[in-house]
Formats: C-alpha cells, structure tokens, sequence
C-alpha cells in the first residue's frame, strides 16, 4: 500500500443548527486503495465525500490532503488531486461538445493547447468514447453521459477519483466497463473510492469498505469482513449480495460456506463437490 | 390471475424514431389480462420504446415510422390519441421528477390532475386520489408538497397518479433503476402488492434478482428484437444467452449455471433465493 494521501481526524459538519450530516467521522487512505463508501441516503456518504476535494469544509475537526488542510488551501489546487464524479451526469456537463467538456479541466490548469488535445486524446481513448469529440454530450447516451463524466475528471489526471453512483442506470456491459476502467486507474496507482448502492459492484471491485449510518463510520475493514457482517449490514437496511445471502442461508442448514462472489461460491463448492 | 384473454396484441410491429432507426423491429406477441409481464434487455434495446408504444407515445409524440400494429383492449393506438389511450394504460417513469406535472403544489392535486384534465368530477377524483394514495402507502402525505419527498415517496406518488386513473394496464418504465434501496423496496413491495391484486403489469426491469420473484412472463429485447419470450424460469435460466447480450442473470441462476456447465451436475437452475437454498442445499446435503 502507498503512503497515506487522506486523513480525516473527528470531522463534524452541520448544514445548518439543525442538519449535522457528519457526527466525528475518522479515517485515513493510502495512495492506491480502492474502496466502496456505502450507506443509506441520508446517512452522510456524500457529504463525507465532498469533504476530500474541499467542496465542503469541515464544522470542526481536520481534512488533510496530501499534506495540506482543506481549510487553508483554495479548492481548485485540491480538486486537481481528488477528481469528483457525480451521480447525475446532467450535474457535471455544462459544454457544447464532447471535446470541450474534457478540454474544461486541462485548460484550467494552464496547460497548452498541445498538452490539452494529449490529455483530451488520452481521456477518451481510455473511456471508450474517441471519435465522439464533436458530438453534443446531451446526445449520449445515459451510460456514455457517465463515461463521459469520468473522461472529463481522467483529463486532470488526479491522484484520488470519487465516483458517486457509478453503476446507477448501466446495464451489465456497462458496469464492465466500468470495472475495467477502475482496474485501470488503479493500476496505474490511482486511488478509487466509489460511493454506491451497487452491492455486487463493492463485491466485485472494491478492497475496503467503509459502512455509514446517521453521519457516522460503523464498519471500515476489508470488504468481505464489512458484506459478510450480516448483522451490521442489517442495521442499515442495506441488503447484501444475493451469494452472501445465499451462503448465510445455507449455513443454517449446516453447509458450511463463505463467499462474496458468484465466482468465490462456485470455487467452494466445486472444491466440496471434489472432496466427497 | 392469468386468464388467456389478450389485452395487449402486437402484430408485425416495427418502429424508427426519426433520428434512430430500428427502435423495434418485428414484435410479435400477445400480454394476457392479469399477467405480469416483465421486459429485459441491454441498454438501448427497446425496453423504453415499448413501453412507450404501449399508450401510443410512440409513435404519436416522437414522430418517426412504424409498420404493423398495436391493439390494447381492442384499440389500435394509431387510430387513438394518448389521451383516448390513458384510461387503458398508464405509464409510470424511470424518473419520478418527469411523472410528476409541477403544477400540483400538494400530493392530493397532483394524483388527481389526470383525472381533473379528463374532466371527471371534483368528488370522484378527490375519492380515487385518497384510494390510490392508500394503496401506494401515501395516505396522510396529502398536504404535503410532491417536491419535499424522498425518492421511493415520489415514485410512489408517480404510480398513484396513474393507479387513480384506473387503467386496464400498468406499464412501469424502470421505476426503481434510480432509487436508493430503501426507494427501491418501497417501490417494489407496491408493485407486488399491485400485482397480487390481478391488475396487468408490463414492467421494463434491470433488477433481474428482483423481477424473478414476481414475473410471470419475461420478454428479451436486444437491438430491439424479441430473442426470448418465455415464463420467467425459462429465460432466465438461459444463463449463455443473456450474459452473451449483456444481461445478468440473478447470482444463484449463473453459480447452478457454473455447477452444471463445468463440473457437468445436472441440476435444477434456480431463480430466486428461496429456490436457490433449496436447490443447493439438497446438492450439498452431508457433504
């Protein structure tokens, strides 16, 4: 793992006296983790997400990232190094073109038009999307507007990308795309915190989860531990993967089975198959 | 319940949006009363211009061509207007926010402005909003504005604006693919509910571990064919098919698929959980 890129230290954020979204929230992430940040509506996923790239300031306590306090440094430097997606597209795009909407980021941290066109290239290249630089972005489709989206945020090539709801309105060729793209970025050292509902996709993609319930943290730890919590998981209502339900189920018939994924339970079972 | 009766008769039906061609091509098939019908596919299938074509939407509003036909209960939705087709069919949207008219400022308003630009009654429709406002679970929501609800609620409202409008066929566009999983469970237990009460129900889907539990029937559509039209035990089980047409089957139907396909266990492909601790549990029995 990486030397460590965030550090949240007892942050607490009120809306307003009577909205307190965050209730002393502490974490830390290493430069390379991919992690899955779930929790009901409401429960301060967003909020907490908002605070990296310094959107939202911190009521009390501290964010540092990569060494700076949000508090102290002005937001364009920090959203240079946490890119944010949004979940609805139509909230991020606001150009007339594919092209410009990817061009909009690199333009504004005074790189050359050269430098910009690579960027632009290289965005689209890796999202799937080259060919459709003069098209207008209201013309994609929903899965292309979100691909699009994350073009635009890859062309700042940012150290931290958030994603919120990245799978929401994607069909199954399009959460493989987007599961590629992560392993991608990742690969390449970049950190991934994906904001989802999508408990297949956390499944599937992510190390580390992170649990919210009512502005707090109440599970952070390897996926498997935090989707295999079915207890916690309750607590938030959140329904985990139809395998982990699956396996609990046949644990109580005395089958003696783990697993996350459909791939993980066809492994055990293939093996307890073979053993008999 | 099922009956044999076809509301729903497509014949040799194709349509082109003006700007996309193809949307549907060929739809043969018929919906029977009673029957919940759930439509599956990819992305740019066809599932949203079908349920469109279902009230005329398409191809009254978008333009474009069409050939063959389209009757529901008897009418051909090229010869009736959307208007004259809304008693037969309501149509629910993916997005509550596009269902919801903006000019109703309370819950009860906007259930009953269908009816009120039907121009039927101010009892009657102050009767068949409360009605439907109980049925979706709203009821003491009915002062309230339709923009301070939560997602689920507004969905819900979207669907109670249709339900009052009493319609011989539901058709639901996706209606939980943007909610959160409390929306979604909320949305899906009134659908249910809805459904266990013998209405007609077509509802475009691409939470496939959820429609298992209540499809009848299930249309595929890709690159706006049928490729599968079958009860929901049999399409889904087609575990190749779908994954080859960009559709997941529900996880415990793939790991049977898995089980058979590699390890050459013949087994019974399950679809939903229960079946599925079933199915697995008497494979795994004392092992």
């Amino acid at each position: 793992m990486g030397e460590k890129i965030i550090e949240v230290k007892d942050v607490w954020f009120k809306y307003s006296e009577k909205v307190t979204a965050l209730r002393g929230v502490s974490l830390e992430v290493a430069q390379g983790e991919r992690i899955a940040l779930i929790g009901q509506n409401g429960s301060g996923k967003t909020t907490l997400a908002k605070h990296l790239n310094g959107l939202l300031k911190p009521t009390k306590g501290d964010v540092i990232v990569k060494g700076m306090n949000t508090k102290e440094t002005p937001t364009h430097i920090l959203t240079n190094i946490v890119g944010y997606v949004f979940q609805n597209p139509a909230h991020q795009i606001f150009t007339k073109s594919v092209y410009e909407e990817v061009a909009y980021g690199p333009k504004n941290q005074g790189l050359s038009k050269e430098e910009v066109d690579e960027r632009v290239k290289m965005a689209l290249e890796l999202v799937g999307l080259s060919g459709y630089e003069n098209v207008h972005p209201y013309d994609l489709n929903y899965g292309q507007m979100k691909l699009l989206t994350i073009a635009s945020i890859i062309a700042m090539q940012p150290d931290v990308y958030v994603l919120d709801e990245p799978t929401s309105g994607q069909d199954h060729r399009g959460r493989r795309k987007l599961m590629k793209l992560i392993d991608r970025l990742n690969r390449e050292g970049k950190t991934i915190i994906v904001i989802t509902h999508d408990m297949r996709f956390v499944a599937e993609t992510s190390e580390r989860t992170i649990l919210m319930a009512r502005g707090k943290i109440i599970g952070d730890g390897p996926t498997e531990e935090i989707l295999l919590n079915t207890e916690l998981l309750r607590q938030t209502a959140i329904k985990p993967p139809q395998i982990v339900q699956l396996c609990e189920g046949l644990r109580k018939q005395g089958i003696d089975l783990h697993a996350l994924t459909i791939q993980e339970a066809y492994q055990v079972l293939r093996r307890k198959l073979a053993a008999s | 319940m099922v009956s044999n009766e076809p509301i729903v008769v497509y014949e040799n039906f194709s349509y082109s949006y003006p700007t996309t061609p193809n949307a549907l091509v060929d739809i043969n098939l018929e919906i029977h009363r009673g029957e919940i019908f759930g439509v599956i596919g990819p992305n740019g299938a066809g599932k949203s211009t079908f349920c469109k074509s279902l009230n005329g939407l398409v191809p009254h509003f978008y333009g474009g061509t069409m050939k063959g036909r389209v009757l529901v209960d008897g009418m051909d939705t090229f010869e009736h207007t959307t208007a004259e087709l809304s008693t037969k069919v309501g149509l629910v949207f993916q997005e509550p926010e596009t269902q919801l008219s903006g000019l109703a400022l309370t819950v009860e308003d906007e259930v009953g402005f269908g009816l009120s630009m039907l121009g039927f009654p101010a009892k009657l429709i102050r009767q068949r909003a409360r009605e439907a406002l109980e049925k979706v679970g709203l009821k003491g929501f009915e002062r309230r504005s339709p923009f301070e609800l939560s997602g689920g609620e507004q969905q819900r409202l979207a669907i109670a604006t249709v339900l009052a409008m009493k319609p011989e066929i539901m058709v639901l566009d996706e209606p939980v693919a943007l909610l959160d999983p409390i929306g979604k469970y909320e949305v899906l237990s009134v659908i249910k509910e809805i459904a266990a009460e013998g209405s007609t129900i077509v509802i475009a889907e691409h939470e496939i571990e959820e429609l298992a539990y209540f499809a009848d029937r299930i249309l595929v559509l890709n690159e706006g064919r049928m490729v599968s039209l079958d009860n929901a035990k049999m399409v889904l089980s087609e575990v190749e098919k779908l994954k080859k047409i960009g559709v997941d089957p529900p996880s415990v139907t793939e790991l049977a698929y898995l089980l058979e396909h590699d390890l050459g266990i013949k087994l019974e492909y399950p679809i939903t959980l229960p079946e599925a601790l079933k199915i697995f549990g008497e494979l795994m029995e004392g092992r």
